[in-house]
């Protein structure tokens, strides 16, 4: 009687890891995960200035967001009898060399910047994590993708970058329009050349998960390797890659704007910080305001980006969360 | 060690021949033309003569490796020449500048100073000061001195090197007029008036990039402190009745060097890259405004020349932080 019960017992549990273990097994790392994230969060308001930052770059969100629908004047909209005008009522930050307003231009200015920042992030975010996790958890691609990290970390990014962004701008220009081809151009420059330290962290991390009791269990019970990556592996890595993240960020819309500062971004009547700031530099004798409102955004932008940043990366910490 | 070194450097071959024919694949791929800005009147056939006088003619894989063969062999012959008075290298092609149709090699000597005085200043006081801020930092963690300097060194490193060289024109270049906006590249210093004069001039440029320097290498300063501070051997050193000074500035100090050292050699040639926008802020007419005039102007072999030495001082920099890490931390074993 207790042996039929036994095998009926473990007859149970051997059918279980293929039909049923999964439904059971979804809801634990949901709960966990939450508490998890509330932890992060927890400790992460205690980065005094952190949260600061955090204000500072939703702020800075919400200004080139919802700004231009509150302050409806167009960027690009020209009225040369009211150039170069000083702070007032009808223009708070004033006018350019054409009359058009600079709030209205700072904001669809930063539109253009932080999109760039964000996208060029995330193209380097999933080359990164792809290429880390691929030479991290298979052994014959180690060798070769740290090959080429290494090969990669050893070009001159920065002439790179210029020089790609002047070789290709034209013809792209020609294909997608000025605006698109500039924008895809420079995005996917940036982010081609960026992704480096992502890949690396997130190796080491995968390399450190290997060696793990769940990893192992996992695997003998035959998961094969996409779900694996996706449902055991990736999760664990999340941390190292959100912190990658808001880095990745502020390094891109700093070379946006490097880019732009030296003639070689966005075409002329189409704003960003960077593209704004250049413009102001000729004039910035009589309007040194032009220069330093778009340069105190992008500084603002990175600077807020870096806390939050540093922020979380002691949140992600679990080292120093237990404390 | 040796053999660590040795094989280290037979891989940077490989390496740097790759990174050159990335380079000079990115620059054949280019519509550009350099024959652009040749006037229409100019015949078909005189413009293919000019185009085969500056070696366009040729397949780009000829083209390639005879680059190759001017860069490394009659290149180094040349400057062997010009030291030894010898005559290897009579008869050969150096690298011509499309621009100028003057060898590249001339024009990046004659750069060169510029760049290195105002790039070694700012990277040499940036260590300087970088340094003893993240000792201070790091020994009085959380006292007001720690909290301003790692708000300073955060604000230093978010800030781009264009806008604090911008806002500092502004200030003191144009209200306060103490110093020129614009570097004067041919001032020569013969007596201490012109020397104050290269004073002034480099004071703005050198304030801009040591600033974002020292940002970066206080953060790492600070972080090695701290990591050597709690160790055991501290505790020791103190409980043996060492004195505070001797304490930190002799046994954690110096074990703190060693991955800042890395960190301080490893940051070189990303400075003379960073460096391509501060040259321009500033007009100084260095190797980074070099680059941006030849690549506007399609001088594919300034280019290319430029660059790939921009790779061959991140492979040599990188390779010297390696093995400095080995010579200075006997606990690191290349096997």
């Amino acid at each position: 009687m207790t042996d039929r019960l036994l095998i009926e017992e473990s007859a149970v549990n051997a059918a279980a890891p293929g039909a049923e273990a999964l439904p059971p097994a979804a809801p634990p790392p949901e709960a966990p995960a939450r508490s998890q994230w509330r932890d992060i969060w927890r400790q992460f308001r205690s980065h005094r200035g952190a949260m600061v930052a955090l204000v500072m770059f939703v702020a800075i969100i919400l200004f080139v967001t919802v700004g231009p629908l509150v302050w409806t004047i167009e960027p690009t909209f020209v009225d040369i009898r009211a150039r170069n005008q000083g702070f007032s009522a009808a223009h708070p930050l004033g006018t350019d060399q054409l009359g058009r307003d600079l709030l209205a231009r700072l904001m669809a200015g930063g539109q253009v910047s932080l999109a760039v920042g964000l996208t060029a992030m995330a193209i380097a975010l999933s080359l990164g994590s792809l290429i880390g996790i691929s030479s991290g958890y298979f052994r014959r691609l180690d060798a070769p993708l740290m090959r080429l990290t290494e090969l990669f970390l050893a070009l001159p990014l920065l002439p790179l970058l210029l020089l790609m962004v002047t070789l290709f701008r034209e013809p792209l220009g020609k294909a997608m329009g000025p605006a698109g081809g500039t924008f895809l151009l420079i995005v996917g420059a940036i982010g081609v050349t960026s992704w480096m330290q992502t890949a690396r962290i997130v190796r080491g991390e995968v390399l450190g998960l290997k060696e793990r009791e769940f990893i192992l269990a996992a695997k003998s019970i035959g998961t094969p390797a996409p779900r694996m990556i996706l449902r055991h592996v990736l999760p664990n890595v999340v941390s190292p890659i959100v912190v990658a993240a808001t880095l990745g960020i502020a390094t891109a819309i700093i070379t946006e704007s490097a880019l732009s500062f030296l003639g070689l971004g966005f075409p002329p009547d189409f704003p960003t910080w960077g593209r704004l700031l250049y413009d102001a530099v000729d004039q910035m004798q009589m309007y040194p305001w032009r220069v330093v409102l778009p340069g105190l955004l992008i500084s603002l932008t990175v600077l807020s980006v870096n806390y939050i940043g540093d922020g979380l990366r002691d949140a992600m910490d679990p080292r120093i969360r237990k404390r | 060690m040796l053999s660590f070194a040795l094989r280290r450097l037979l891989l940077a071959i490989p390496t740097l021949l790759f990174i050159s024919l990335v380079i000079f694949l990115l620059l054949e791929a280019s519509p550009g033309d350099p024959l652009g800005d040749v006037p229409l009147t100019v015949p078909p056939e005189v413009k293919e003569r000019m185009r085969e006088a500056l070696g366009l003619g040729q397949a780009w894989y000829i083209r390639y490796v005879l680059w190759l063969k001017q860069f490394f062999w009659v290149e180094p012959l040349y400057w062997f020449d010009r030291a030894f008075g010898t005559g290897f290298s009579e008869g050969m092609q150096r690298i011509i500048s499309f621009q100028s149709r003057s060898p590249v090699f001339d024009v990046i000597a004659q750069r060169l100073p510029q760049t290195l005085t105002v790039v070694g200043m700012s990277y040499l006081i940036g260590v300087l000061i970088a340094i003893p801020i993240g000792i201070v930092s790091a020994y009085k963690q959380y006292s007001w001195f720690d909290q301003i300097g790692t708000f300073v060194s955060m604000v230093g490193f978010s800030l781009p090197t264009f806008f604090t060289g911008v806002v500092l024109i502004i200030v003191f270049g144009i209200k306060l007029q103490w110093f020129p906006s614009i570097y004067d590249t041919t001032l020569r210093v013969t007596d201490w008036d012109s020397f104050a004069q290269q004073v002034r001039q480099m004071v703005m440029p050198v304030t801009v990039l040591a600033l974002y320097n020292a940002a970066q290498i206080s953060r790492f300063m600070r972080a090695s402190m701290l990591d050597n501070l709690r160790q055991d051997y501290v505790r020791t050193a103190r409980a043996k009745g060492l004195s505070e000074r001797i304490v930190v500035l002799k046994h954690v100090l110096r074990n703190s060097l060693i991955p800042v050292v890395t960190v301080i050699a490893l940051g070189l040639p990303a400075v003379f890259g960073g460096a391509i926008i501060t040259e321009q802020v500033f007009k100084v007419n260095g190797l980074g405004q070099l680059l941006i005039l030849a690549i506007n102007a399609n001088d594919i072999p300034m280019v290319m020349t430029l660059t790939f030495i921009f790779a061959v001082l991140i492979v040599t920099f990188t390779l010297i932080a390696d093995l400095l890490y080995g010579v200075l931390d006997p606990r690191i074993r290349y096997d």
